[in-house]
């Protein structure tokens, strides 16, 4: 465990002394199964040990980042989807957050209520699909996966009959949201909700208790509060830790200050820590989810004064960002006055978590890096932009 | 809760009388003003900022740069103060957005900028100070080419080693053999005439 900030750099104390020749150099992926698509790790091992780990990134860079600057402000909306394909709404949600800051556009009261069910919506994809995934990477490959990805089928069910499309949604708006909800979907996004606790308890029935599954994840990639905090690691992962920092509640973006629901903190950090925070907090979305559909107000889902065509913000910047099912997912932009943003910059949660791979890794087994990378929960879209 | 910038302002002046930075007004309907920060006081700022109990901003979130070529433009986003004589050329600038995870203050936005976007394109690395800034700081050397000076280790990270060029600048032209393509599109036939001897008839 690191706990000295100060001491920025990854260092193994139990290992002072290695003889080169005793290392073993392992290019581990871009195309191994359980590295979360084009990834890849230089390890360094003696023996099983891992000495240094240097993440390679890139495989699946096509940079958004310029291509945005190159289109009007609206034209990357659809793009944004493709960050983390998992959960595009709440990169839709992101980015038209930080063009309304910049902008200075009002949103409704319904648009508003809309965006928080869509994005609670999404985190429970994401987590699902998280543990889905994080128990394939313990080599109980497909099971828990097949229930996790059941579930999701049901909420991107709702998704297409929203916004046309199971995954890339490409639905907020500056001011609002692209569509109405049609007739009788919040009632059937209720019905998913209250049935969804039955599945949680099924899930968790099946997972949590497992002596296996804490064998392998118990004390494994812990690293101090300090660190993390120093390090840029946001959500789930710096909550497992027992820091009570999460953006919906220490800077309530839309509307979110009108709803009860409490923040799971973990103890140790470890990788069963992030597994339990993702659990609990599946439950805390369900909450958030009953009281956003029973207060959902009638009104316009986008405001009618946002202009579609010629969109000029004002000349300045902004940086906004949300709570992402992955970490806090900001957006920075840059106005010059003309229709196509100067600057956008997305922060990405997965790349900026990835910061403490190493630190986390070192002087444990292969076996255990993987399932320390499966517990950062990133996706490759993300990363390499 | 935004920060206080003023207040903020005459606390770095106090601990640290030899830094230079000035505020910068954001004309925007965000109001998110920023402090420039000459390059080599930039660490020990940042390390106040950081260590000082009252302010706290503990936690950098984003790194990120701009690519000025007209230093014009960048004083009518960031305004400076009347009186400060504009940039001679143009600049590379890097944005950073602090938080404080136990104040819940932010984001305080600082800006460092280079002497100019071909030799002096150097600027302190703040690895030391922050370890999120580690990526984040490649990823910038990698896409605009500002360099950092104490980086631990600064290599390109999203483009592949061999790559000669910064993309995110804003004067880059992409390649036209980007990709292979067995039928290219007329559009890029066409541009990449521009650039290659026609190819000799068998």
């Amino acid at each position: 465990m690191i706990s000295n900030p100060s001491i920025p750099f990854a260092t193994n104390p139990a290992l002072p002394e290695l003889d080169e020749d005793q290392l073993l150099h392992v290019s581990l992926g871009p195309q191994h199964p359980s590295t979360h698509g084009v990834f890849r790790m230089n390890v360094v091992l003696d023996g099983e040990t891992v000495v240094s780990l240097k993440p390679v990134f890139g495989y699946l860079h096509r940079n958004h980042e310029k291509i945005a600057e190159g289109v009007t402000y609206l034209s990357s909306m659809p793009f944004t989807d493709r960050l983390d394909y998992i959960c595009p709404l709440t990169n839709n949600w992101a980015y038209a957050h930080a063009v309304e800051k910049l902008a200075g556009i009002e949103v409704p009261e319904r648009a508003e209520y809309m965006r928080v069910i869509t994005a609670e919506l999404t985190r429970l994809i994401n987590h699902t699909a998280f543990v889905g995934f994080f128990l394939g990477d313990m080599g109980a490959w497909g099971s828990a996966l097949m229930y996790a990805f059941r579930e999701r089928e049901k909420i991107l069910d709702l998704f297409e009959d929203l916004t046309g499309a199971r995954m890339m949604s490409n639905f907020m708006r500056f001011g609002g949201c692209r569509n109405d909800l049609p007739e009788g979907w919040a009632a059937k996004a209720s019905t998913l909700v209250n049935e969804f606790p039955r599945f949680l308890d099924e899930l968790e029935n099946l997972i949590i208790g497992n002596e296996l599954l804490i064998g392998r994840t118990q004390n494994v990639g812990a690293v101090s509060k300090e660190a993390l905090i120093n390090g840029g690691i946001t959500g789930p992962m710096l909550r497992a830790a027992g820091v009570a920092y999460d953006i919906r509640k220490v800077e309530p973006y839309g509307i979110y200050d009108r709803f009860q629901f409490r923040v799971p903190l973990g103890s140790t950090g470890d990788c069963y820590d992030r597994m339990m925070i993702r659990f609990l907090e599946l439950r805390e979305s369900l909450a958030i989810l009953r009281q956003a559909l029973d207060q959902l107000p009638e009104g316009q889902y986008v405001n009618p004064k946002s202009k579609i065509r010629n969109f000029k913000p004002p000349v300045g910047e902004a940086y906004a960002r949300i709570e992402g099912p992955k970490g806090e997912l900001g957006f920075y932009l840059v106005s010059d006055g003309s229709t196509n943003p100067f600057r956008y910059r997305v922060r990405p949660p997965s790349f900026i978590n990835l910061t403490l791979l190493e630190d986390m890794c070192l002087g444990l087994d292969l076996a255990d890096v993987v399932i320390i990378l499966g517990s950062v929960d990133i996706v490759l879209g993300e990363v390499d932009r | 809760m935004t920060p206080d910038l003023p207040d903020i302002l005459t606390r770095v002046r106090a601990a640290l009388p030899a830094a230079t930075l000035a505020q910068l007004r954001n004309p925007g309907p965000s109001a998110q003003d920023s402090l420039l920060v000459a390059p080599d006081s930039l660490v020990s700022v940042c390390q106040f900022l950081r260590d000082a109990p009252e302010l706290a901003f503990d936690f950098l979130s984003n790194v990120t740069g701009v690519d000025w070529p007209v230093p014009a433009k960048a004083d009518a986003v960031a305004i400076p103060a009347e009186g400060t004589p504009p940039a001679a050329c143009g600049f590379l600038e890097v944005v950073y957005h602090l938080y404080s995870t136990s104040r819940r203050v932010g984001p305080l936005v600082l800006r460092a900028r280079t002497l100019d976007r071909e030799a002096q394109v150097f600027l302190p690395s703040l690895v030391p100070v922050y370890r999120s800034a580690e990526f984040q700081e490649r990823e910038i050397f990698d896409l605009f080419g500002v360099i950092f000076t104490g980086h631990p280790d600064l290599r390109r990270i999203l483009m592949w080693d061999e790559f000669m060029d910064h993309p995110m600048r804003k004067d880059y032209v992409a390649p036209d053999d980007y990709q292979y393509e067995p039928t290219p599109h007329d559009a890029v036939l066409e541009k990449a005439k521009q650039h290659y001897p026609a190819k000799s008839e068998i």
